[in-house]
């Protein structure tokens, strides 16, 4: 899967690459050459990974890219493996965007003290961005804020409120 | 449970009348051997009815305390002047000490007239006047309480100071947060600012006129200062990363606080005056929470550096931190007692409890049991340590005396409170 997709990628990358390098041609001969581009196989792939970064597969439901939660351990913030494919999505949808914004927030659960939850929603918001930018984001593209424990989702006592409120939310502010 | 009763009524017929959040007492865990008290109906001099019931809210006040039983029901007599007063049945009665007084309006005030008998000794330990504003008569009996507290303990009492905290309503998914001052009994609460979105930490000024705090009004901590009196407000520190914990200098010229801004927080001062920052800790670790030393020479804080968070200590001028907590794998939130010498925080492992660390010995003594105790606050006079904690599911304060033998819940009418703060003495 994610082969596939980084292979896709470089596709788009190098069939751009390819159209600034060849010399100026004239409309028919642009026409003609679109007309190839569109039968060649590997074109046909780039367009569909093209779609794949296009803003509307932020709304895809099956789309990794419409997942937008990231949970923790309590008091950890290291990005559990199950989160990484998403993740690796999002980082290559930044990547495939350079307009896009993505602001991270950071939660806690409500145990501890409330200030020091500030640091480590904050902290676990830093990991998720570490894993955004070493799949090609840009850091000029990811704002970092941490709401600690003030902005719960659950209002439980227990595990399960808990968990859910463990998390770093990503929240699109520019999607192209 | 009778005594109780009576002295809650007069606060929930307040609350009835202003129809607005308000905190109301109750006393979980009272100490045998407070001392008995007698407070006789203050007489009204003037028409109508009097504007407060100063004797109420003097009974309310040192039955808060947890040092008193206060007799309301059956005395002996009803003495409102020192030529009145026999000691014979006071002390048939059980009673130790009585007040007297009495409250006649002047002008646009009230002056209060009130007398301390020790009733053992058969002597008047002495007589006030006290003149306020008639809207004001409230603080006016807190003055009193202060001065009764204070002659019978030797202690000054904290009435009259002030709670700021932090009230959250939600309806539905949205909240309402808004920072309150109340009196120190939860009455006259009022509001400085509300938000949609989270506001935290609010601290006193030393001279008690303004507040700081952390708002995420533009969806990113920020910290402002804000005129009780005026409303004023200022931002003071919006840098990149977190702006949290401010905490204000004895002396009034620097807010010590947790700002994230060159990588992960760490302690810094702020000069007000000039804006000039100071870097105070350097650590990749979370670094927040600090609180000044009465003296202002030392800056306590929290920092999980060794892995997992404790309190530190580190000299106002800079230095090397040194470990003060040793007992749990969690220490935070320090408060300092106003003598400078105990620190009162949050102690983690099996729950979150309050715990005081006197730091001559070294010697630590956990104050509350059980539950999510936390933000706990040092009243001015160091008797008792105010804090948040969950009661039935709702964001609740306690207090509990310095010893952790007194213990009582300030339950909010609305919503969630939490995060309070105890103003200086004024």
């Amino acid at each position: 899967m994610n082969n596939l997709f980084r292979w896709a990628f470089a596709a788009v990358v190098m069939a751009s690459l390819a159209a600034c390098a060849s010399p100026t041609r004239d409309a028919e001969d642009a026409e003609r050459a679109a007309e190839a581009d569109r039968t060649a196989d590997a074109d046909t792939r780039a367009m569909e990974a093209d779609a794949r970064y296009d803003a509307a597969a932020l709304d895809d439901p099956d789309s990794l890219l419409s997942e937008r939660l990231v949970y923790f351990a309590f008091d950890r913030d290291e990005v559990k493996p199950e989160f990484m494919d998403m993740l690796e999505e999002h980082a290559a949808y930044l990547a495939a965007n350079p307009g896009a914004e993505l602001r991270l927030e950071g939660h806690t659960d409500e145990r501890g003290t409330r200030e020091y939850n500030l640091g480590l929603g904050e902290r676990r918001a830093k990991a998720v961005e570490r894993v955004l930018t070493l799949n090609g984001a840009s850091s000029d593209q990811v704002e970092i804020i941490s709401y600690g424990e003030e902005m719960p989702v659950a209002f439980g006592q227990n595990e399960e409120a808990w968990a859910e409120n463990r998390r770093v939310e990503l929240v699109y502010e520019s999607r192209q | 449970m009778r005594r109780l009763i009576h002295w809650m009524l007069p606060v929930l017929l307040l609350w009835a009348a202003q129809a607005q959040a308000q905190l109301e007492v109750t006393v979980t865990e009272g100490v045998s051997g407070a001392i008995p008290v007698a407070v006789a109906p203050f007489a009204w001099e003037g028409d109508g009815r009097p504007p407060e019931d100063v004797d109420d809210i003097l009974a309310a006040n040192l039955t808060r305390s947890g040092l008193f039983n206060v007799e309301r029901d059956g005395l002996p007599q009803a003495p409102t002047g020192p030529a009145d007063f026999l000691a014979q049945p006071w002390a048939e009665a059980g009673m130790e000490y009585l007040v007297v007084g009495s409250k006649r309006p002047a002008g646009d005030r009230v002056i209060v007239q009130f007398h301390l008998f020790d009733v053992l000794a058969e002597e008047r330990l002495g007589g006030w006047r006290v003149a306020v504003p008639a809207d004001r008569l409230r603080r006016g009996a807190h003055q009193v309480s202060d001065i009764i507290y204070e002659a019978i303990t030797g202690d000054p009492g904290a009435f009259s100071a002030r709670i700021a905290f932090v009230n959250v309503q939600r309806d539905g998914d949205d909240s309402l947060f808004r920072l309150q001052v109340a009196d120190s009994d939860g009455a006259n609460p009022h509001t400085l600012f509300r938000s949609r979105l989270p506001i935290m930490s609010p601290e006193w000024s030393p001279d008690g006129s303004e507040l700081v705090y952390v708002s995420f009004e533009n969806r990113r901590s920020e910290v402002y200062r804000q005129d009780v009196a005026t409303g004023e407000r200022t931002r003071v520190a919006s840098f990149r990363g977190i702006n949290s914990a401010p905490a204000w200098s004895p002396d009034g010229r620097y807010l010590a606080l947790s700002l994230s801004r060159d990588g992960t927080p760490n302690i810094y001062l702020m000069e007000l005056a000039t804006g000039d920052m100071r870097q105070l800790t350097r650590s990749n670790a979370i670094e927040t929470e600090p609180a000044w030393s009465p003296d202002g020479e030392t800056v306590y804080f929290t920092s999980d550096r060794a892995g997992a968070p404790q309190i530190y200590a580190v000299p106002r001028e800079g230095g090397n931190p040194r470990r003060l907590t040793f007992e749990s794998g969690y220490a935070g939130a320090a408060t300092v007692s106003p003598d400078g010498r105990s620190l009162v925080y949050v102690h983690g492992g099996g729950g979150f409890r309050l715990a005081r660390l006197d730091l001559d010995d070294r010697r630590v003594t956990l104050l509350t049991e059980g539950g999510g105790a936390e933000s706990p606050s040092f009243a001015p006079n160091g008797s008792m340590i105010i804090y948040a904690m969950t009661h039935g599911g709702q964001g609740v304060l306690g207090s509990v005396s310095r010893d952790g033998q007194v213990h009582q819940r300030l339950a909010g009418s609305e919503g969630d409170v939490r995060e309070p703060a105890w103003s200086p003495l004024n």
